[in-house]
């Protein structure tokens, strides 16, 4: 044992270690630092200004607006994408004869390109796109809209296609949670009595935790940081009602030049990031801990 | 209750109708895609005089055969290198007790914490100090080192599942540590390199920041961002930018669709952990 011990090659870790330095690790700290300079990302001047960029960030308007869109996007597509995506998981689990095609089909769009799926809503919403058609087709033609081109309804519009895109994904996860259930458990309950709402509040929930876990990790982390189908759809827009801390991020950086800015905003979104998930990880450890009991 | 009853059949029409309700774009997208610009017919009519005009159109116009090339390029070359490291990373990492074993774990993992938007800034001048901008390098190196953190996971957790006793048995027969990682380990995480390979190839192909930024101003394009610059260029000739989409998201497609079954376990596995 402890010949084998001494023989691992220790150093099969260093590549590994050295690209992830390379690329994660030297960046970050870098970025870091950056956060508290005015640098414009072009010039050799570079100033220390403590914790200005941050404050500028709090009295900024479009600093608030996109931390405000961002955490409303975040929460909204991890409640609807997931409910949607435990009914799907639901309708498609057991008996229904088409369930092998229905899950490929459901699944197909998580692995589409985002700027693609982005690209071709942009046309289903527009003013004159086939949803506006559909509507008046089904005779509902008091209904159209111009979906991206009026603020609330545009960021409600971004947040449907996401949910659209990655339902499909959530409801795989739950598949594989619902089938570690084991089929004696329910087929016992309903033996005893308990209704359809009874096994799945009382037995199938509870059971389906870690899938919960997971899911709900994903779409929030997914939620905060989303960029390329808010970019090809609405660029932030109208005016700045769909701008997020990431779409916020890359036009100081690359349009405005204020680099150092960019980066501030940068490290609130990793706070928010870390903090959130965490926190929500925390939580729902504890709640599949007492749900194992 | 494991009967096809009236129930079940109940639930196989509203299932098939809510797929029916979430593929409607896509039958808009290739339904529109077929279509003369000049058809004015409702568009979620089926078009009445197909067409592959726009196909051809839209091939020769966005540059799509370079951006597929490029894409298969650096999604191969980042697939491959996150393997190897990763796998490599994994082996001291899982089996070495010591006390930097674990920092240094440790330390890798801090990586699936930090969002890449706080590394993207100061890498991307560093990538330019390297006059690596422009080329398909910086993309490759970006993709394995972003990913190596969430790789490794996946590797020591099925590593540390794995007993010693292939090991020790080959190391007593006389073979080297290093020959034995990669002829009797290796071959025995073959299910994990599977699901860190499909995670990987999906991410790497469709990823739109990266490419964004270090290919901007170059010749260089891959899909997501040839599909960018198409949209921009066409903007409301949708007839030829949905030929476009189709042509783009066809190679993914065709994978996914061979390969549904692999790919929906590697999704729903190694979220696992």
């Amino acid at each position: 044992m402890s010949v084998q011990r001494a023989r691992t090659p220790w150093w099969f870790v260093l590549p590994a270690l050295a690209l992830y330095a390379f690329v994660v690790l030297v960046p970050s700290v870098k970025g870091a630092g950056l956060a508290f300079t005015d640098w414009d990302g072009l010039s050799p001047a570079k100033h220390f200004v403590g914790l200005g960029n941050f404050r500028q960030m709090w009295s900024d308007p479009a600093a608030r607006g996109a931390l405000r869109q961002t955490l409303i996007i975040a929460v909204a597509i991890t409640v609807v994408q997931n409910a949607l995506g435990l009914a799907l998981a639901m309708g498609v689990h057991s008996l229904v004869k088409s369930r092998f095609v229905l899950r490929v089909l459901l699944f197909a769009p998580a692995v589409m390109t985002p700027v693609v799926t982005a690209a071709l809503w942009k046309y289903m919403l527009a003013p004159d796109g086939a949803v506006n058609s559909l509507l008046d087709g089904v005779g509902l033609g008091s209904w159209q809209q111009n979906w991206l081109g009026q603020g609330n309804l545009a960021l409600g519009s971004v947040i449907g296609v996401i949910v659209w895109q990655f339902a499909g994904y959530s409801m795989v996860i739950f598949l594989a949670g619902l089938q570690s259930i084991p089929a004696e458990i329910l087929e016992a309950a309903a033996v005893d009595g308990a209704s359809a709402w009874q096994r799945f509040r009382g037995i199938v929930l509870p059971l389906l935790a870690p899938a919960t876990t997971i899911n709900l990790m994903l779409s929030i982390i997914g939620g905060l940081k989303l960029f390329d189908q808010v970019w090809v759809m609405t660029a932030g827009g109208p005016g700045s009602s769909t701008e997020t801390l990431s779409t916020l991020l890359y036009k100081n950086a690359f349009q405005f030049n204020e680099y150092g800015y960019s980066v501030a905003i940068a490290i609130v979104l990793t706070v928010f990031v870390a903090v959130i998930s965490s926190g929500q990880y925390g939580l729902l450890r504890r709640q599949e801990k007492a749900a194992a009991r | 209750m494991n009967r096809y009853t009236a129930r079940t059949l109940l639930r196989e029409i509203l299932m098939v109708a809510v797929t029916a309700v979430l593929a409607f774009p896509l039958y808009v997208l290739v339904n529109l895609s077929l279509r003369d610009p000049r058809d004015g017919s409702s568009v979620i009519m089926p078009t009445t005089s197909p067409t592959l005009r726009n196909y051809a159109d839209a091939w020769r116009d966005a540059g799509l055969a370079g951006a597929i090339v490029n894409s298969v390029v650096v999604t191969a070359l980042s697939v491959a290198l996150i393997v190897v490291l990763a796998a490599m990373a994994a082996y001291p990492l899982a089996r070495v007790t010591a006390r930097w074993s674990r920092w240094l774990f440790l330390l890798v993992m801090l990586g699936l914490l930090l969002p890449f938007q706080l590394a993207l800034l100061p890498l991307y001048q560093t990538i330019r100090d390297l006059h690596l901008l422009g080329t398909l390098w910086s993309l490759v190196l970006f993709y394995s080192g972003l990913q190596i953190p969430f790789a490794t996971f996946l590797y020591v957790g099925f590593l540390r599942a794995i007993p010693r006793d292939y090991e020790e048995a080959a190391l007593i027969d006389g073979a080297h540590p290093v020959q034995v990682f990669w002829r009797v380990l290796f071959p025995l995480l073959r299910p994990v390199t599977g699901t860190v390979i499909i995670l990987n190839a999906i991410f790497v192909w469709n990823d739109f920041l990266t490419p964004f930024l270090y290919l901007s101003g170059s010749d260089q394009q891959t899909i997501p961002v040839a599909v960018f610059g198409f949209l921009g260029q066409y903007v409301s000739q949708w007839n030829l930018v949905f030929a476009g989409l189709v042509l783009a998201m066809l190679p993914i497609l065709a994978v996914y669709f061979l390969m549904q079954r692999h790919i929906i376990k590697g999704f729903a596995g190694g979220l696992k952990g």
